[in-house]
C-alpha cells in the first residue's frame, strides 16, 4: 500500500496501513508505535480528544504523568486522530465506516487493531433506573466532563479496582462520601493486594485513593440492595449479609466493574471466547490483519493495554518488534493479573437476586425480569420480549444477563453505535465503490 | 477551557464552560429526567461514554441525541424529557 | 419423547405452521407441532409484519383478503405484544403516468371488495408530510395492518396449546417418509413419529423434507430506527414495488417503510438470490436507504438502531404451495409463501384444515397446489 493518505471531499475516503479503533491507551499505544514505524495511521475515537475512558480529560495538566507522555508521543508519532468519531460497521478486509457529527467518512487500512476498551458491569437492583443511580465509571466521566458534586452525598458502591479513584475524585471534588462498599470479601481483596507486588504502582495508587477519603469507611463484602426515591434518587439500603442499612443519597455510583467491548470484533467475525477476544502473542485475532489489544483480550486496565497496544501497533505495521522480549513478558504478567483481578473481583451470588419481578432488565425497552425466562435462548428472549433490541443493543442488559443468566452475547448486526439513516447508506455506498476499485485492481494484476 | 458559553436548556439560559461535556452540564443545570422511558420512567445517564443511551437529548432539534458524547457549544438549544414511547410526540 | 401417535403431524412452527396447528386444534385433531429452534424463530422473525392484500394475481389477491379477513376477525383477541396495528398501506406513485396503474389497481380491489382510495398529489403531501414534494399520488388501502410477527406466531402456538396441541421446540425433522416423521432433539434424542397427517411447513426448509418442492430462500434486509413517533402514518410502499424494482437474478430494492407500534420505523426492502449466506449486504443496504431518503428524506436524519437479513421462502411462480403432495400419501404442504408468509398465514391454516378435513376450501386450492407445473426454481419468473 502507497500509505498516501487520500481524502476525496464529498466520498471522504481516506487509505492508510494502520486503523486503530479506539482511543485509550491500548489505542494510543498501538497507534504512536505503529505510527514511529513508519506506517500511516488512522486512530478513530469516540471522544473529544484521545485518551479514553481512564485517560478522558480536559487539560493535560490534569493527567497522571504517564499518561502525558503517551500523549505527547501520539502527536508526535503522526498518526491522525479522527476525534469524536464512531465506528459504525467494518469488514474483515478493514475497511472500516466511521460517522461523525456533520459527517461520515470510509478508512481502508492494510491492517486493523480493535481497541474498543471495555463497559460497566450493571447487575440490576430494585432502583438502579431511578435518575443518579448510575455506573462508577460512568459518574467518573461525568465529574470529568464538569459535573459539580459539592456538598452532594454520595455512595460509591459495586466492586473492582474503580471504586477507589472513583471515590478519591468524588472527595476531592467536595463530595459528602457517606459511603463507600466492595462487594468482594476481604479476604479476596488481600489475596489480590498480595498478587499487587509485582505491580508496586498500583500499590501505591492504592494508597493515595485511599487516603483522599479518609473520613469515610470502606467497608468489603457489602453490597447495594435498592434505591428509592420521589423520581430520583433519595435513599438507599446496604447491607454486609448480616445487617442492612439506609443511607440518603444524592448520587450513587454502583456497577460490578468492567467487561470487554467485544461489538467490533464479533461483527468482524474474531473468534471470541468467554467474552475476551481472542490473540495469539503479536496481539492477532483469528482474523488475518486484525489485531485487538487492551480491554477487548480481558480487562487488566491501562497498564496492560499501553503493552497490548504497542504490541498489536508493532505488529500491525510489520515491524519484528512487536516479538520483543520484554513487551512478551510483560504480557504475560499482565495477562495473569487479569485473571486475578477477574477472581478477586468476581461478582457473589447473591447479586443475583438483587432484582425483583418489577425490576426493569432492559432500560431501553423496559423489560422487567418477571417477561423473562432463563431457559430461552438469548434471541429468544429477545424476540419475545424485545430485551436488547432498543439503541443500546444490549451493551447494558447483555452482560447483566450474562451474569444472571449465563446467556451468551447476541448476535451484533450493523450499524454499531446508532448512526443516522444518511451515514449508513453513505457507508454502503462507498463499500460499493471501493469493492470495484479492488476488483479492478484484481484485473490489472 | 474556562470560557463559558450560554446554551439554553428546557427554554431556560444556562452559563456552561466551554467544552464541558452536555451530559455535565445538563445534570449541574438541575436536569432529572434526561428522556422518559418507553413506559414512561424519568431516566439520567448512567455510562457517561456512549453505550448507555440513557443521556439521549433533543440538540439543535435533532432527536435522541447523546448528550455525554457532545461537547457545550454557544448557543446550543437542548430539549429533555422527551419521551420516544407510543404517541407523545405527536 | 412421543406421547402416543398424533393425528396431525406439523414440521415448523413459523407463523404459517402455527396457524395450521391453531386451525386444526379447533377441529379438535391431536396435533404435534415440532420446530428445530423455537416458535416464530426463523423467517417469521425476521420479517416485516405488514398484512396486506396482493393483487399481482387473481389467487394471490383471493387468498390475502380471505387471511386479511382472519386476521381482522383476530385483532380483538390478539395480546399487545403483537402490536396490531390498522395503519393502511399507502401504494405511492411517483410519476403521472403511474397514477393509471393506482386506478387500475383500485379497480381489482373493488371487484374483491376491498376499500381503497385513490389519493391525489395534494391528499398525499397532507397525509404523509415527510415524503418527498412532487410525487404523482397514490392508493389508499386503510385496512391494511402492521404487526409484529414473531409474537403472532407464538400467539398461535400458544393458542393451539390451549387447545391440547403440543409445541415441541429444538426438534428437527430428519426426515419425512411418508406419514413417519424422524425427529432429532437437540438435546440429543432421535426417535420416528407416525401420524395421521404431516403437515411440511418448514419454510425455506421445507425442500429437504420433500424433495421436488419448488422453493428458495430470496433474502431480504431491513434496518430499524430509534424512536419517532408520528414521522410516518400509513405503511408506505412504492407502486412498482414489484413489477419494476424487483427485477428477477439480481439483487433489487424497493421503497417500503413501515410505522411500528413503538415508533420506530422499519425501511425496506431488499430481494437477492445468494444461498443462505445471513451476513448484511452492505452495498445493497446502501441502495435500498438510498432508495428510501429519496421518498422520504427525513430518514436520513433518523438514527439507525439495526439491520438485519431474513430469507423469504420463494417459488417460481410467486404463489405458495398449500395443500396435499401428490409425492406421498398423508402429506400436506403448507410452505412458500415468500414475503406474504405473516398476510397468509391464518388463511394457509384454515385452507390446510379444510383440507386435511375433507371439506372444501374456503377458496379454490388448485392454483396453489403444491405439485402444479412451474418454471424451474433456479430461475424463477413473474416475480
Amino acid at each position: 500500500m502507497s500509505g498516501a493518505a487520500r481524502e476525496n471531499g464529498a466520498t471522504a475516503v481516506i487509505e492508510c496501513d494502520v486503523a486503530v479503533v479506539g482511543g485509550g491507551p491500548a489505542g494510543i499505544a498501538a497507534a504512536a508505535r505503529a505510527a514511529e514505524s513508519g506506517a500511516k495511521v488512522v486512530m478513530v475515537d469516540q471522544g473529544m480528544r484521545p485518551g479514553g475512558q481512564v485517560w478522558r480529560h480536559r487539560d493535560t495538566s490534569d493527567l497522571p504523568r504517564l499518561a502525558r507522555s503517551w500523549l505527547d508521543r501520539l502527536n508526535r508519532s503522526g498518526a491522525r486522530c479522527l476525534p469524536m468519531a464512531t465506528v459504525t460497521d467494518a469488514t474483515s478486509d478493514c475497511v472500516v465506516s466511521v460517522a461523525h457529527r456533520d459527517g461520515s467518512a470510509t478508512v481502508r487500512a492494510g491492517a486493523l487493531v480493535i481497541a474498543t476498551g471495555a463497559r460497566e458491569l450493571f447487575i440490576p437492583y430494585p432502583g438502579w433506573t431511578l435518575p443518579f443511580a448510575m455506573g462508577i465509571g460512568g459518574a467518573q466521566a461525568l465529574l470529568k466532563g464538569g459535573m459539580r458534586v459539592t456538598g452532594k452525598r454520595v455512595i460509591v458502591a459495586g466492586s473492582g479496582p474503580l471504586i477507589l479513584p472513583v471515590a478519591a475524585a468524588m472527595a476531592r471534588a467536595g463530595a459528602r462520601l457517606t459511603a463507600v462498599l466492595e462487594q468482594a470479601p476481604a479476604a479476596a481483596l488481600a489475596g489480590f493486594a498480595r498478587t499487587l507486588w509485582r505491580h508496586p504502582s498500583k500499590l501505591a495508587d492504592g494508597a493515595r485513593y485511599r487516603s483522599a477519603f479518609a473520613r469515610t469507611p470502606y467497608r468489603t463484602g457489602s453490597w447495594v440492595v435498592r434505591a428509592e426515591g420521589e423520581g430520583r434518587v433519595e435513599r438507599v439500603t446496604l447491607t454486609d449479609g448480616r445487617r442492612s442499612w439506609s443511607e440518603e443519597c444524592d448520587l450513587l455510583c454502583c456497577s460490578y466493574g468492567l467487561v470487554p467491548n467485544v461489538d467490533l470484533a464479533l461483527l468482524l467475525g474474531c473468534a471470541v471466547d468467554e467474552g475476551r477476544v481472542v490473540v495469539d502473542p503479536s496481539q492477532r485475532t483469528s482474523l488475518p490483519r486484525i489485531y485487538a489489544a487492551g480491554e477487548p483480550t480481558g480487562v487488566a486496565g491501562e497498564l496492560a493495554a499501553l503493552t497490548e497496544g504497542e504490541i498489536a501497533g508493532l505488529a500491525a505495521a510489520g515491524d519484528a518488534r512487536a516479538a520483543d522480549r520484554s513487551l512478551a513478558r510483560a504480557r504475560q504478567r499482565w495477562r495473569a493479573f487479569a485473571e486475578q483481578l477477574a477472581l478477586s473481583f468476581r461478582p457473589r451470588r447473591e447479586l443475583r437476586d438483587l432484582a425483583d419481578r418489577d425490576t426493569i432488565i432492559c432500560r431501553c425497552e423496559d423489560v422487567p425480569l418477571s417477561r423473562l425466562d432463563p431457559s430461552w435462548s438469548v434471541r429468544q428472549a429477545k424476540l419475545y420480549t424485545r430485551i436488547g433490541m432498543g439503541p443500546c443493543q444490549a451493551g447494558v442488559c447483555g452482560p447483566a444477563c450474562h451474569f444472571l443468566y449465563s446467556w451468551p452475547q447476541g448476535r451484533v448486526r450493523p450499524p454499531l453505535g446508532g448512526p443516522e439513516v444518511g451515514r449508513v447508506q453513505e457507508a454502503g455506498f462507498r463499500v460499493q465503490g471501493l469493492q470495484g476499485n479492488r476488483k479492478q485492481e484484481t484485473g490489472n494484476r | 477551557m474556562g470560557e463559558s458559553v450560554e446554551i439554553v436548556v428546557d427554554g431556560e439560559r444556562v452559563r456552561v464552560s466551554e467544552g464541558m461535556t452536555l451530559a455535565s452540564a445538563l445534570m449541574d443545570a438541575g436536569v432529572i429526567a434526561f428522556r422518559v422511558s418507553v413506559s414512561g420512567a424519568p431516566r439520567a445517564p448512567i455510562c457517561g461514554m456512549g453505550s448507555c443511551f440513557e443521556c439521549r437529548v433533543t440538540v439543535n432539534g435533532r432527536q435522541h441525541q447523546r448528550s455525554c458524547l457532545i461537547p457545550c457549544a454557544e448557543g446550543m438549544v437542548v430539549e429533555t424529557g422527551s419521551g420516544a414511547g407510543r404517541g407523545d410526540a405527536e | 419423547m412421543p406421547s402416543g401417535q398424533p393425528d396431525v403431524l406439523i414440521v415448523g412452527a413459523g407463523v404459517v405452521g402455527a396457524a395450521c396447528a391453531l386451525a386444526l386444534a379447533r377441529e379438535g385433531a391431536r396435533v404435534l407441532v415440532i420446530d428445530a429452534d423455537f416458535v416464530g424463530g426463523g423467517s417469521t422473525a425476521a420479517a416485516m409484519g405488514h398484512l396486506v392484500v396482493m393483487d399481482d394475481s387473481e389467487p394471490e389477491l383471493q387468498l390475502t383478503a380471505y387471511s386479511r379477513q382472519l386476521w381482522s376477525e383476530l385483532s380483538e383477541e390478539l395480546p399487545q405484544e403483537c402490536e396490531d396495528e390498522r395503519r393502511g398501506t399507502l401504494w405511492v406513485a411517483s410519476a403521472p403516468e403511474e397514477m393509471d396503474a393506482v386506478r387500475e389497481k383500485r379497480e381489482r380491489y373493488a371487484r374483491h371488495g376491498i376499500a381503497a382510495e385513490v389519493v391525489d398529489e395534494r391528499t398525499l403531501a397532507e397525509m404523509e408530510p415527510h415524503l418527498r414534494r412532487g410525487l404523482a399520488g397514490a392508493l389508499h388501502v386503510p385496512d391494511d395492518c402492521v404487526l409484529y410477527p414473531p409474537a403472532a406466531a407464538r400467539y398461535f402456538a400458544d393458542r393451539a396449546r390451549e387447545l391440547g396441541a403440543e409445541v415441541r421446540e429444538q426438534c428437527m425433522a430428519e426426515s419425512v417418509d411418508g406419514r413417519t416423521v424422524r425427529i432429532s432433539e437437540r438435546a440429543g434424542a432421535e426417535y420416528l413419529v407416525s401420524a395421521g397427517a404431516v403437515v411440511n411447513a418448514a419454510g425455506i426448509d421445507s425442500p429437504r423434507l420433500t424433495p421436488g418442492l419448488q422453493i428458495i430462500p430470496r433474502k431480504g434486509q431491513l434496518l430499524i430506527t430509534d424512536r419517532y413517533p408520528g414521522l410516518c402514518g400509513c405503511q408506505i410502499v412504492e407502486l412498482g414495488y414489484l413489477h419494476s424494482a424487483h427485477t428477477l437474478g439480481g439483487a433489487s430494492v424497493a421503497f417500503n417503510v413501515q410505522p411500528r407500534a413503538t415508533g420506530q420505523l422499519l425501511i425496506g426492502s431488499s430481494r437477492e438470490l445468494v444461498g443462505r449466506d445471513p451476513e448484511v449486504n452492505r452495498e445493497l443496504l446502501g441502495s435500498m436507504l438510498e432508495r428510501a431518503i429519496e421518498f422520504m428524506p427525513v430518514l436520513a436524519r433518523c438514527n439507525a438502531t439495526r439491520a438485519w437479513t431474513g430469507f423469504r421462502p420463494a417459488t417460481p411462480d410467486a404463489l405458495p404451495l398449500i395443500g396435499p403432495w401428490e409425492g406421498a400419501e398423508g402429506v400436506w404442504i403448507a410452505a412458500g409463501h415468500e414475503g406474504l408468509g405473516i398476510t397468509m398465514a391464518p388463511g394457509t391454516g384454515a385452507l390446510i384444515a379444510d383440507s386435511i378435513m375433507g371439506r372444501t376450501p374456503a377458496i379454490d386450492l388448485a392454483p396453489f397446489a403444491p405439485g402444479r407445473s412451474m418454471p424451474a426454481a433456479a430461475e424463477p419468473a413473474g416475480l
